[in-house]
């Protein structure tokens, strides 16, 4: 399996989360420790097993494309942390 | 007012109202003066609902007299914050919700409404439910009535803490690794954990979603049942939601253990837990053995493998579940230079460490040059243990072992996280197969350092969808021992 280091800086700009210098080290330090102990899957013959995602019976759900009932749009965007009209309000994505 | 008892169990309240003898209103005062004159010291709600309480106690006493009939009429209710109700604050214990006002209300609450049952207030627990003491939780602290410089468990610990201190009849949880059956024995109750896909999800903020499964805690077997009842079965609303028959499980329990095979599992060694709490276990499979069961010894090889599974599965599938909370439709957000930033500085605000660490643990999980050697081999061994405990099912009904790993610990005491992670070594190989699971009380323990005897609790396990087995057998146990009522919760010594 892989060795017990972690990218802790670049996996949380993959996770989207700012870490402080001392979040760094800390995290890097208990997630390496954890890694240190999932290790021990690599003990167990899993070459010719099959993966499971779900363990009970499951199976594709679809339903007619008709117009339900759905949330109330205003009980909805009251709770937006901004919004603007009808909308939710981001910060300018695309620059001018 | 009439003088209701508090300690009464959800089954006979529902009687009394359904009777007359007693109004929902009256069953609701008296449990709200409790809240009042104990919380402040145990801390079980984040947001009591007195309020909604009273209307919703009205109104089932209104229905009562038009007739209807209500399994759990009146029945006070602790649901955990995790868990949406329609117009109150549901903020998973994170920051990140700490103002978010729910739109809607999830299934299982939903049932157990339906069913007579009275909202009492939204319970504490671990940040998005995880941790297993519920000292993560960003919004409060929670404390063991049974002695409050202990943790009352997790992540269901304010659903908990309030059954135990007679802050409600019966509790809502939810348990993806143990979340439900940890801090039942941790707070000397009934927790159990349906098979997955029993209880729908919808309205459940999402963890782990192969795993989280909702459950009640309780006083007894009994109200268990009928809770469990109350609320199981197929929902068009969670397409995990398993479409299948529920068979009824409180008029499955029975008086004795004859006939069943009980299976104690080879590799789990309850010597390693202290001499006390090995000799309470060994009591205990004695106990089954007394009840009528045949015990015998099963084997789960990979059982060991259990956590290190667990911590790469659920981490992975939290890493994706939350990653919407991104600070534009609810919730906090933190402005920032642009939209990189917003994101990044709304997470670092609104979450706290542990769950930055599984975000982190399961990004990297599921990153490139990772997934194969981490996520799919974790589901490859998820599968043999998942085979194991067929195998196992093969020689006996129900297999019994510890709920935790300890009684109740002091806080602060676990500060390394892989420590706690080890609190639920027991219970995440059933969560991995989807297998219910319960804990039952067995025994006290006074830990070391400790000035009062904690409890103990027996975890039982069966095949998948044989609750009515599994609860029926925990209610022979629970009868013919008794252990639940040797000792009380002591919160009454510091209330004001």
């Amino acid at each position: 399996m892989q060795s017990d280091s972690i990218d802790v800086r670049y996996v949380a700009r993959l996770a989207r989360i700012a870490l402080t210098d001392e979040e760094v080290d800390r995290f890097s330090e208990q997630l390496g420790d954890l890694l240190h102990h999932v290790d021990a899957l690599s003990e167990l013959d899993t070459n010719i097993v099959a993966a499971t995602a779900q363990v009970v019976e499951s199976r594709n759900v679809t339903r007619s494309d008709e117009r339900r009932p759905s949330l109330d749009r205003e009980t909805v965007l009251e709770q937006a942390p901004r919004r603007q009209g009808n909308f939710f309000r981001v910060p300018r994505i695309i620059a001018e | 007012m009439g003088d209701f008892s508090i300690e009464r169990g959800a089954a006979d309240i529902a009687r009394a109202v359904t009777a007359g003898s007693v109004s929902a209103a009256d069953v609701v005062e008296a449990i709200l003066s409790r809240v009042d004159a104990v919380d402040d010291a145990v801390g079980a709600y984040l947001t009591p609902l007195h309020d909604l309480a009273r209307r919703t106690a009205a109104n089932v006493d209104a229905r009562i007299r038009t007739g209807e009939r209500l399994p759990l009429a009146g029945v006070p209710l602790a649901v955990k914050d995790n868990m949406c109700l329609t117009g109150t604050r549901t903020t998973a214990g994170s920051k990140i919700l700490e103002h978010w006002v729910a739109p809607y209300t999830a299934t299982a609450v939903a049932r157990l409404l339906h069913a007579g049952c009275v909202p009492i207030g939204k319970a504490n627990l671990d940040e998005f439910a995880m941790g297993s003491s519920c000292e993560n939780s960003a919004l409060g602290v929670t404390r063991n009535p049974y002695d409050l410089v202990r943790v009352p468990g997790g992540s269901s610990g304010g659903s908990a803490a309030a059954v135990a201190a007679l802050e409600a009849t019966i509790a809502l949880g939810s348990d993806t690794g143990g979340s439900i059956r940890e801090p039942a024995a941790f707070c000397n109750l009934v927790g159990f954990k349906p098979t997955y896909g029993r209880v729908s999800r919808y309205g459940l903020i999402a963890f782990a979603s192969s795993l989280d499964q909702i459950g009640p805690l309780t006083r007894s077997v009994e109200d268990a049942a009928l809770t469990y009842d109350a609320m199981a079965g197929f929902d068009t609303m969670d397409a995990t939601s398993v479409d299948r028959e529920v068979e009824p499980s409180a008029t499955a329990l029975r008086e004795d253990l004859r006939g069943l095979r009980i299976g104690l599992v080879r590799q789990f060694d309850t010597k390693l837990l202290g001499p006390e709490v090995d000799a309470a276990y060994r009591k205990a499979y004695d106990d089954l053995a007394a009840c009528g069961a045949e015990i015998v010894e099963v084997s789960l090889p990979t059982a060991d493998y259990g956590l290190a599974t667990y911590y790469l599965i659920a981490p992975a599938e939290c890493s994706s579940n939350l990653s919407r909370f991104d600070g534009v439709r609810y919730g906090l957000r933190v402005e920032a230079k642009d939209v990189q930033a917003m994101y990044e500085e709304t997470r670092a605000a609104g979450f706290g460490p542990e769950v930055k660490r599984r975000i982190l643990i399961g990004t990297h999980a599921l990153s490139s040059g990772f997934y194969d050697a981490y996520y799919v081999r974790a589901q490859k061994a998820r599968t043999l243990i998942a085979r194991d405990f067929d195998k196992a099912f093969a020689g006996c009904d129900l297999i019994a072992c510890p709920a935790a790993s300890s009684p109740a610990f002091a806080f602060n005491a676990k500060s390394d996280p892989y420590s706690m992670y080890m609190m639920d070594y027991y219970t995440i190989p059933m969560s991995l197969a989807g297998l219910p699971a319960l804990s039952v009380p067995c025994g006290w323990v006074t830990p070391p350092g400790g000035s009062v005897p904690m409890p103990l609790g027996l975890q039982l396990c069966a095949p998948q969808f044989a609750e009515p087995l599994l609860l029926g057998a925990a209610h022979a146990y629970e009868r013919t021992t008794g252990h639940a009522t040797q000792h009380s919760a002591r919160v009454e010594a510091v209330s004001p």
